[in-house]
């Protein structure tokens, strides 16, 4: 049997993984992919601790949780197309008009 | 042992994926990897008796959201990052931000791999899982009703959001003529848009 700290050193790594490509990567899909990694590490954590105690509502965060990536994947990728229409790159460092 | 090893096994893909997700600089190998982390994702929580949470991450994150991603990034036609400095170069060695950046990803790494390894083994699991899904959907559509519901509305913005902002605009001036071409086209048949020629005067 699988010890629940296995699986939260792995959600652990995975998250990292994830803050990591966010601050690397210099592509806006990209940098989206590594949240989706971050909500990942987060999702199994939920699962190992809803499974640690004995409870379904570990799972049931799993579900509105994927809901809300969904729905930010779909925002975020709408921006994307309208960042990348006006300036023809996906280099964060590209889009700087907002900054002071 | 069994168990040990399939834990094994699927950690170690899940985590080699999402490092090359991050490592690769084509973003079409970035989505095809991470939707195999995504699978070793998926035989974890079979691991840990959750089959409904495996099966949606198979469905909506594999299927669905990253088909999104696939599209979007073959849609754009913009396959290569454009980088001012050498990928060659380590990233704790690059200019400014990204060192900091990836010094930062690497305590919160150590931080984590300390805090949980002090607790040691203690966590073991209980025999009995709520593993069937009568029992989420139960739960799902008492206790947690509201949530659900605010769901929907989400997805509904999300998806209004979604369009608006994808939408072409109107007022771009590359799509001007093109626009002023249809509506001649449409003036031609008549006020009231396009009527069959045959019902003209």
């Amino acid at each position: 049997m699988i010890p629940l700290n296995y699986y939260l050193i792995l959600s652990a790594v995975l998250f990292s993984i994830g803050t990591a490509g966010v601050f690397v990567r210099r592509n806006l899909i990209t940098i989206l992919l590594s949240i989706e990694i971050m909500l990942n590490a987060v999702n199994l954590t939920f699962v190992a601790f809803g499974r640690a105690l004995g409870s379904a509502d570990g799972q049931i965060i799993v579900f509105f949780v994927m809901t809300v990536a969904a729905a930010e994947a779909a925002v975020g990728l709408a921006i994307v197309i309208g960042l990348f229409r006006h300036r023809e790159s996906l280099n964060p460092a590209t889009f700087t008009s907002l900054k002071w | 042992m069994t168990e040990a090893v399939a834990f094994y096994a699927f950690a170690a893909v899940a985590v080699v994926a999402s490092l090359l997700v991050i490592a690769q600089r084509n973003p079409v190998y970035s989505v095809l990897l991470l939707i195999a982390s995504f699978g070793a994702l998926s035989g974890l929580y079979v691991l840990l008796e959750a089959p409904f949470v495996a099966v949606i991450q198979i469905i909506v994150y594999a299927g669905a959201i990253m088909v999104l991603f696939l599209f979007v990034v073959m849609l754009l036609n913009a396959p290569h990052e454009d980088t001012e400095y050498d990928e060659r170069v380590h990233p704790l060695l690059r200019p400014g931000p990204m060192r900091f950046g990836a010094s930062l990803a690497l305590l919160l790494a150590g931080e984590l791999w300390w805090a949980l390894g002090r607790a040691g083994d203690s966590g073991r699991f209980p025999a009995g899982a709520v593993a069937s899904v009568g029992a989420i959907g139960r739960s799902l559509f008492t206790d947690y009703a509201f949530a659900f519901e605010v769901t929907s509305i989400l997805i509904l913005v999300a998806m209004v959001g979604a369009v608006v902002l994808a939408r072409r605009d109107p007022f771009d001036r590359s799509v001007v003529p093109q626009l002023e071409e249809e509506a001649q086209v449409a003036s031609s048949f008549g006020a009231g848009g396009p009527a069959p020629p045959e019902n003209r005067p």
